[in-house]
């Protein structure tokens, strides 16, 4: 794991939480938002907010989609976990929600499946899935 | 009703990011390493490698709808149970599925740390 693939997995952990965090607070802005309603779940975007959170997750998007392209699913999802825990500290000191004794032992067991995976190799599985590096134009005659 | 709705929001989300974890991370896999690829053929020769993937395009709409079924819930629910459950049970979910349509090895290690991170995550619910 070099130090440009660590830099895009804490990428995608950190633009996750903070995008996931905007979305709440634009959300809890607008009025409950109905199923009988649908184009106020479209219109929902256009809110600050929500729109401040939509470009945080596409940066998440697009961090994700790189890691993706060098490491296992299985690898990539707890490996950006703390982000769970980066959206309980938001929601303890930035919404002054309260957070509970079983919020607490459940960030220790994120943190621990974390290492735990961080610990074990980024690829392993069969190549099924190999990258395709001849391209139609230098097969052709 | 509003309860029922709540976990409604949870399993579409789950069941929708899910499909789009896989699909994405398929796509990427046969891109190949999106940085390695930069520097042998520059930025928007690797854009257009991944926008030409339809499987891409399909992992995009599957989070498209997991995205609108998260505002749903979040406009329903509250963050901090709509957010750790769903976490929680796309953590499982995609161990599974990876293991099924990417032949990715989960060996105990993956395992231990997807059950450990999704019992933290469900954790924090309460």
């Amino acid at each position: 794991m070099t130090f440009r693939k660590t830099l895009v997995l804490a990428g995608v952990t950190v633009f996750s939480a903070a995008g996931d965090s905007m979305l709440a607070v634009g959300m809890k802005h607008l009025a409950s938002v109905s199923l009988h309603d649908p184009a106020s779940l479209i219109f929902a975007v256009l809110n600050p907010w929500v729109a401040c959170g939509v470009l945080l997750l596409l940066a998440f998007l697009a961090s994700y989609m790189t890691a993706l392209s060098f490491a296992d699913l299985t690898y990539v999802l707890p490996a950006t976990s703390l982000s769970y825990v980066l959206v309980a500290l938001i929601g303890r000191f930035g919404f002054h929600e309260s957070v509970s004794s079983a919020r607490w032992l459940g960030i220790a067991f994120v943190t621990m499946g974390v290492g735990f995976v961080a610990g074990g190799p980024s690829v392993s599985h069969a190549r099924e899935t190999r990258p395709q590096d001849v391209r139609p134009q230098e097969v052709q005659p | 009703m509003n309860h029922l709705y709540e976990w409604l929001a949870i399993v579409l989300i789950t069941v929708a990011a899910t499909t789009g974890d896989v699909l994405l991370s398929y796509s990427m896999k046969r891109v190949g390493d999106v940085a390695e690829l930069r520097r042998r053929v520059g930025t928007l020769s690797v854009i257009v490698r991944v926008l030409s993937r339809p499987t891409f395009l399909l992992g995009i709409a599957a989070f498209a709808v997991a995205f609108y079924s998260l505002l749903f819930g979040l406009s329903k629910g509250d963050l901090s149970l709509v957010v750790p459950a769903s976490a929680s049970l796309t953590f499982v979910a995609n161990a599974v599925v990876a293991r099924i349509f990417l032949h990715e090895r989960v060996g105990r290690r993956r395992w231990i740390a997807a059950l450990l991170v999704a019992a933290g995550v469900a954790l924090m619910a309460f």
